[in-house]
C-alpha cells in the first residue's frame, strides 16, 4: 500500500506541475513564477482558550496548492498553538478547518496526516542512528512477508531524494553524520513523499548556517513549482522569509495582523509592525 | 560506549562519497571489532603453552557452558538496549522460573505442562517489568533492580534455598539442556533468530528508533511503549529458558545460581558486542562474540592458573581493554566510511 503512495507522486510531478503553471498565469497575476492553484487549506475564526489565557482570537488565514503562506511572529504570539491546532494537535474552541474544499473536524495528528497534513519540526524528525533511507521510511517501511526490503526501500529514497534535488552521500549513511542542512532536507522530503497536500515548516531555518538555509529555501521553492503542495513557513528570519514565501501573515498577541503578498511589502514594513507591537507594550 | 561518542562529532563537516570494496564492506560491520578481539583471545590461548590444555573438546565445551547463558540472555539485554532500556532482573529470572515450574510440577503437573507455564510466567516478569517502565515512567533500571530481588527472594521462598533435581527425562531432558550441545545449539538459534528481528524486520527498526529517537518515532505513529514491553517480555523469556536449559544440564536447580553475576555477563556480552548503553544501535550477533570472548579469557585465565583472587581483577582490566580497542576500531571505522 505504501509502494503505491510513493510512487504517484513521482509519477505524476510533471504533468501536475505544469498545468497550474500554465491556469495560474492565464487568469491570475501571481506573485511566483507559477501561480497558485485551488485552495488547499482554509481556517476560518478559529479562537483558543488555555483557561484564562486567551491564545488565539478569530483566526483566518488560507493558503493555495503551489502557495508558499509565510507565517511570522514572536515567541508567544500563538505561532505554535496554530500550528497544533491545524496538525489535529489541539481542538479549536470555536471555528472551521476547511481541507481542500471540505470542512474537517481534525480528531487527532494521525487524522490529519492521513487528510496530507503533514508537519516538519525542527530537530525531532530523524533518528539519529538508522540510514537515512530508514528514517525515510519509518513506519512506512517496503516489507515482503515479515521482512524489511532493504533494496527496494534504498532505491526509492535515491529516486526521492534526486527528485527534489538533494545531493546526499550514500542514503545508506547513518543520519548523525550528515549536516543539519542535509538532515532537514530529508525530514522535508520524507514530508512531501506522503501524499502531503499542505506542508507546515517549524522553524525550517532555525540553528542553520546561511549556506545550508539557502538550500533549504531552494528546496522549498522547488516544492513550490511542483504545484501540487500548500507550503506554511513558520520563520523568525523575516528577509529568509521574504525570498521564498509568496505571502506573509503576522500573528501578534494571537491575531493575524498583516496578511499581504510578499510582492507587496518589505523587510521594513514588517519590522515596523513589530517594533510597533514593541512600543505599544 | 563505542556508539556514544559519535554524538561529540556530530558536527562534522559533510562527508566525502562513500567508498565501497571487500575492505570497508568489512569496516562496515560493527560486529568486526569484538570478532577481532575474540579471535585474538582465541589464539592466545590456543597457541599459548597451555594450548594443549584449551584445544580439546572438553574444554570447549567448558567454554561453550559459559557463554551459552550469558548469550541467550544477551540477545534480550540487546534489544532492550537498543530501545534504551536495561533489564537487571534477567539473572534473577533465571534463577526463578526453574523453580516455578517445579511449583508447577509439585501441584501435580506434567512435566510439559509446567514448563509452558514456567516460560509463560517468564514472560510475565517482563510484562510487569515493561509496564511499570512504561505506565508509571519509572526508570527501567529501578524498575528491575526492584523485580530482581523480589525474584531473588521468591526463588528462596519456593525453593526452600535447597537445589532440586529437575524432573525432565528423556528427549525433553536432551532438547532442554540434557544433550551435551544443546545449550549451544539454543544459544545460536535465538542470536540468530534476535539479529535476524533486528536487521531485517520492523521491529528491529521499531526498537532503534524507540531508542535513538523516541519523540520521533513516536511523531511518526510507532508504539514505542509497546514495542518496549515486548521487548522486556523478550527478555524475560530468554532468561527463564536460559534458566531451564542451563540448569537441566548441570543437574540440579539451584537458588545459588544466576543471579545478578549472571545478568552483568549478559550485558557486559551485549556492551562489549558493540550495543550502545544509550540506545539506538547495536547488535545481537555482536554480543554472542562478546559471550564468547569473556567466557574465553574466563577458560584461560583457569588453565593458566591465575591465582583466583586476582581472577576478576584481570576480568576487570580485560573488559575495559576489549572496550578501548572496539571503541578505536569504531573510530576507524566513522573515519574511514564517511
Amino acid at each position: 500500500m505504501s509502494e503505491e503512495e510513493t510512487d504517484t507522486p513521482g509519477a505524476d510531478v510533471p504533468h501536475q506541475a505544469a498545468a497550474p503553471d500554465e491556469n495560474g498565469a492565464g487568469t491570475e497575476s501571481g506573485p511566483g513564477a507559477s501561480g497558485p492553484g485551488a485552495e488547499a487549506l482554509r481556517v476560518e475564526g478559529i479562537s483558543k482558550r488555555f483557561g484564562p489565557v486567551t491564545a488565539l482570537r478569530d483566526i483566518n488565514l488560507h493558503v493555495r496548492a503551489g502557495e508558499v503562506l509565510g507565517l511570522l511572529g514572536d515567541n508567544g504570539a500563538g505561532k505554535s498553538t496554530l500550528i497544533k491546532i491545524i496538525t489535529g494537535f489541539h481542538r479549536p474552541d470555536s471555528g472551521r478547518i476547511v481541507l481542500g474544499g471540505e470542512e474537517v473536524s481534525l480528531r487527532s495528528v494521525a487524522h490529519a496526516r492521513s487528510l496530507g497534513v503533514e508537519t516538519v519540526y525542527q530537530d525531532l524528525a530523524l533518528v539519529d542512528e538508522l540510514p537515512v533511507y530508514l528514517n525515510f521510511f519509518l513506519n512506512k517501511e517496503l516489507t515482503a512477508g515479515p521482512f524489511l526490503r532493504h533494496g527496494a526501500m534504498r532505491r526509492r529514497a535515491v529516486d526521492a531524494l534526486a527528485e527534489v534535488g538533494i545531493n546526499i552521500p550514500s542514503v545508506s549513511a547513518e543520519v548523525r553524520a550528515l549536516s543539519g542542512g542535509q538532515r532537514q532536507a530529508i525530514a522535508v522530503a520524507r514530508a512531501v513523499n506522503t501524499a502531503a497536500k499542505v506542508l507546515l515548516l517549524d522553524e525550517p531555518l532555525a540553528a542553520m548556517g546561511a549556506r545550508e538555509g539557502g538550500q533549504i529555501l531552494r528546496l522549498i521553492d522547488r516544492l513550490r513549482q511542483r504545484g501540487d503542495l500548500a507550503i506554511i513557513l513558520i520563520a523568525h528570519n523575516y528577509s529568509q522569509v521574504m525570498d521564498v514565501c509568496d505571502r506573509v501573515n503576522l500573528l501578534q498577541h494571537g491575531e493575524i495582523t498583516f496578511d499581504r503578498p510578499t510582492a507587496e511589502t518589505s523587510v521594513a514594513e514588517l519590522l515596523e509592525l513589530v517594533h510597533a507591537e514593541y512600543r505599544m507594550a | 560506549m563505542a556508539q556514544q561518542t559519535p554524538q561529540l562529532t556530530r558536527s562534522a563537516p559533510s562527508a566525502p562519497a562513500a567508498r565501497t570494496g571487500f575492505g570497508t564492506g568489512l569496516l562496515r560491520r560493527r560486529e568486526l571489532s569484538i570478532v577481532l578481539v575474540t579471535i585474538a583471545a582465541f589464539a592466545y590461548f590456543s597457541l599459548g603453552s597451555y594450548g594443549s590444555a584449551f584445544n580439546t573438546t572438553n574444554n570447549y565445551h567448558i567454554i561453550m557452558q559459559y557463554f551459552a547463558p550469558w548469550a541467550i540472555i544477551a540477545a534480550g539485554e540487546s534489544m532492550l538496549l537498543i530501545c534504551g532500556e536495561i533489564d537487571l532482573s534477567a539473572g534473577f529470572t533465571y534463577t526463578f522460573v526453574p523453580f516455578v515450574m517445579m511449583a508447577f510440577y509439585n501441584q501435580g503437573l506434567d512435566v510439559p505442562l509446567s514448563l509452558v507455564l514456567a516460560i509463560l510466567v517468564s514472560m510475565g516478569i517482563g510484562l510487569v517489568n515493561g509496564l511499570i517502565r512504561t505506565v508509571f515512567n519509572l526508570s527501567s533500571f529501578i524498575t528491575t533492580l526492584g523485580m530482581g530481588f523480589f525474584l531473588e527472594g521468591m526463588t528462596y521462598i519456593q525453593s526452600n534455598a535447597e537445589p532440586t533435581p529437575p524432573p525432565l527425562t528423556g528427549t525433553l531432558a536432551d532438547v532442554l539442556g540434557g544433550w551435551r550441545w544443546s545449550e549451544l545449539v539454543w544459544a545460536l538459534l535465538i542470536i540468530v533468530l534476535m539479529q535476524v528481528a533486528l536487521s531485517y524486520t520492523k521491529y528491529g527498526v521499531y526498537a532503534q528508533a524507540a531508542g535513538g529517537n523516541p519523540l520521533s518515532a513516536a511523531e511518526s505513529g510507532i508504539k514505542v511503549n509497546r514495542v518496549k514491553v515486548a521487548t522486556f517480555m523478550l527478555t524475560s523469556l530468554f532468561a527463564g529458558l536460559a534458566g531451564i536449559v542451563d540448569q537441566v544440564r548441570v543437574g540440579s536447580f539451584d537458588p545459588t545460581s544466576g543471579g545478578s553475576q549472571m545478568m552483568f555477563m549478559a550485558v557486559a556480552a551485549a556492551v562489549i558486542g558493540g550495543t550502545a548503553l544509550l540506545g539506538g544501535s547495536g547488535t545481537v550477533i555482536g554480543a554472542l562474540f562478546g559471550a564468547v570472548l569473556l567466557a574465553i579469557i574466563q577458560n584461560g585465565f583457569t588453565l593458566t592458573g591465575v591465582n583466583a583472587y586476582a581472577f576478576d581483577v584481570v576480568i576487570g582490566v580485560a573488559v575495559v581493554a576489549a572496550m578501548l580497542l572496539n571503541v578505536y576500531i569504531s573510530s576507524l571505522r566513522r573515519k574511514y566510511l564517511r
